[in-house]
């Protein structure tokens, strides 16, 4: 594992098994650092460059935008509205559900206008994202302790399980939405009569239903992943001292796949945050699946400004719901990705 | 000596009952095994099944229920590529293909070196970049497409193939660097010890060396990279027009001859063709895939 990088607490990285260089401590080994480091400057800087001109320049223009008025008619009232700086307004707005008033102020959206939508996209958004990641971390748990297991047939589980992941989400939509028809077979195998994406609650289990087809694979093999790297012996030596399967669980797969799990969680949680394509598709965001990306796009063409406030808010709860994962929760992304500190 | 032979045959008797119950119990286990298995089976592969099963079936039959075939045709498919009703599922499988190719080389070429650096050097904020790059990779499309949307508006580049292109490169990039970091830390890198050695340089020993021997972690990076380009949407969505847009949005308002009928045959036979390619690719490489789809999580 490589080593933590100081100016001081300097020791080879060995992620490869042997150490780049055999120098001993002293100023050989700072020059040698200080070339890496030259190196580094270099070979990162066309990552750091791209991501400049792709994220960073287009956050700071989305908030920039933000603390700016929308010209043009209100779709609202009808009123034109000037441009120019607009403070907050973009975001109290939106947090207020407030839109422009004749008489220069503001009132209450009136519902049905997207600006009355805004705590219902977020509580659409939290309730996809709690439900949809809680199935899928049982279900994806499930799955891998069947897939760690040795039986015939194993291998062809673990493809099985890669086929929803390869489908892109516009297909698995689509191909929900069939299932889901009226007359589809959704309804004709349960014998049920139910109009999917015609009312709130169906047409919410039905994009919960199809996320959790389409994304617990992942899960699946990310836990699958963290289970392998227990050792047998761990189990062998429980076993022997008399533990129970479900001790055995609890006791060592759960604290021993935590890293990992935590990981995955973390993963599918920003992603089910920002969810768009399955809802957008399957229901058009009608009935109440309408997520905060939804809004933020169905936004766009009403006006650039009061989007741009709305992506901004968007990306600080995104932002600060991994903030607490990493935090409180102990998800240690940089840690388990990439170039993982040497512990041992 | 009666008593302990007596002893020793009750004793054989119960472990031979020991043996059993815990045979029996492995049986057991390993019947539910399977059933776990064939459960995990059906909830994977039904629905794909069903896609498949409804591209090959009569539109006039599309909601019949049977599992086989039936009434099998191949004019879904023929509806599919049809530009009559204003789809362009055709002209949108060469886009994706494009850009897919384009997004995956360009996200390569850059983030190979980066990944270099990553995994073998020694450097100040190290974890600083790491945490911006994986930070990048979780960053919500709709941040991104508010200020694109205006400035792509205002240069003239809405619906060409750049304003898709570089977007897509936002969140392939760091999903490709971190990727090849973790391939990159498991590589004999020996190997270039012994290449500098014998007077290679840094940089010789890894075009010389170190590049052939990453070979199938580029591709399988380059792999993962070519499928999230291709599943793009949100984007593409707002972004491209009938020209330029992905197999994602073509799919997605795919119309059918009556405005309210939903070409349900048609579109499945489309989803067909866009994911049997990817599905057998995975398939194919499935090790590899599986090992660079966890390589974030597990080390």
């Amino acid at each position: 594992m490589a080593t933590e990088v100081g100016p001081t607490s300097v020791k080879a990285p060995a992620s490869g098994g042997a150490p780049i260089h055999h120098a001993p401590k002293g100023v050989g080994e700072d020059n040698r650092i200080a070339t890496q480091g030259r190196w580094a400057a270099w070979l990162l800087a066309p990552t750091i460059l791209a991501l400049s001109v792709v994220i960073v320049y287009p956050i700071i223009t989305a908030i920039v935008m933000s603390f700016q008025k929308d010209a043009g008619l209100d779709p609202a009232t009808g009123l034109f509205v000037e441009g120019g700086p607009a403070g907050f307004s973009n975001y109290y707005n939106w947090i207020f559900q407030q839109c422009p008033a004749p008489d220069g102020g503001t009132v209450d959206c009136p519902p049905g206008t997207l600006g009355a939508q805004f705590w219902s996209a977020t509580g659409t958004t939290f309730f996809f994202t709690i439900v949809t990641v809680a199935l899928e971390t049982v279900l994806g748990f499930w799955m891998a302790v069947i897939m760690a297991r040795a039986f015939k047939g194993r291998s062809l589980v673990r493809a099985a399980v890669l086929v929803p992941w390869a489908i892109p989400t516009a297909v698995t939509a689509k191909l929900w939405l069939f299932i889901f028809a009226f007359e589809g077979i959704g309804n004709k195998l349960f014998n049920t009569t139910v109009l999917w994406t015609g009312s709130e609650w169906p047409a919410r289990w039905a994009v919960i239903i199809a996320d959790v087809w389409k994304t617990t694979p992942f899960m699946a093999l990310l836990i699958l992943a963290g289970l392998q790297m227990i050792p047998a012996e761990v189990y062998e030596a429980a076993k022997v001292d008399g533990a129970s399967a479900w001790q055995r669980f609890r006791m060592i797969t759960l604290p021993l796949v935590k890293p990992a799990l935590m990981v995955a969680i973390l993963f599918r949680t920003l992603d089910a945050l920002r969810m768009f394509d399955l809802p957008y598709i399957l229901t058009g965001g009608a009935n109440n699946t309408t997520t905060l990306s939804i809004l933020v796009i169905n936004q766009i063409r009403q006006g650039f400004n009061a989007a741009a406030a709305l992506s901004t808010i968007t990306f600080i709860i995104i932002f600060l719901v991994a903030f607490i994962f990493v935090r409180f929760l102990g998800a240690n992304v940089v840690e388990q990705t990439g170039a993982g500190k040497g512990k041992k | 000596m009666t008593a302990s032979t007596s002893a020793a045959t009750e004793l054989r008797a119960e472990q031979d009952r020991g043996r059993k119950v815990a045979q029996n119990r492995e049986k057991w286990a390993q019947g539910r095994t399977y059933i776990s298995a064939v459960v995990i089976l059906f909830w994977c592969l039904a629905p794909a099944y069903w896609m498949v099963v409804t591209a090959f079936r009569d539109v006039g039959y599309t909601y019949d229920t049977s599992i086989l075939p039936t009434h099998v045709t191949l004019d879904n498919f023929k509806t599919a590529f049809d530009t009559s009703f204003g789809n362009h599922f055709g002209q949108a499988l060469l886009n994706s293909l494009f850009i897919g190719t384009v997004v995956t080389l360009v996200s390569l070429v850059i983030g190979v070196f980066a990944a270099y650096a990553l995994a073998r050097l020694n450097f100040k904020f190290k974890y600083l970049v790491l945490g911006f790059i994986l930070g990048a990779s979780m960053f919500p499309g709709v941040a991104l497409i508010t200020p694109l949307f205006q400035l792509f508006t205002n240069i003239g580049w809405m619906g060409t193939y750049q304003a898709l292109i570089i977007p897509n490169i936002s969140f392939v990039l760091p999903l490709t660097v971190y990727t090849m970091t973790s391939f990159f830390r498991e590589m004999p890198w020996e190997l270039e010890e012994s290449a500098r050695v014998d007077g290679c340089t840094q940089g010789q020993a890894f075009r010389k060396v170190i590049m052939p021997l990453a070979a199938p972690a580029i591709f399988t990076t380059a792999i993962l990279a070519f499928i999230s380009s291709w599943n793009e949407f949100l984007i593409a969505s707002q972004l491209s027009s009938d020209a330029t847009q992905p197999v994602t949005v073509a799919i997605a308002s795919f119309a059918g001859a009556q405005p309210n009928q939903i070409p349900y045959t048609a579109i499945m036979a489309a989803g067909t063709i866009v994911t049997i390619p990817l599905v057998i690719l995975v398939l194919v490489f499935q090790r590899k895939i599986v090992a660079g789809l966890t390589a974030g999580a597990v080390k």
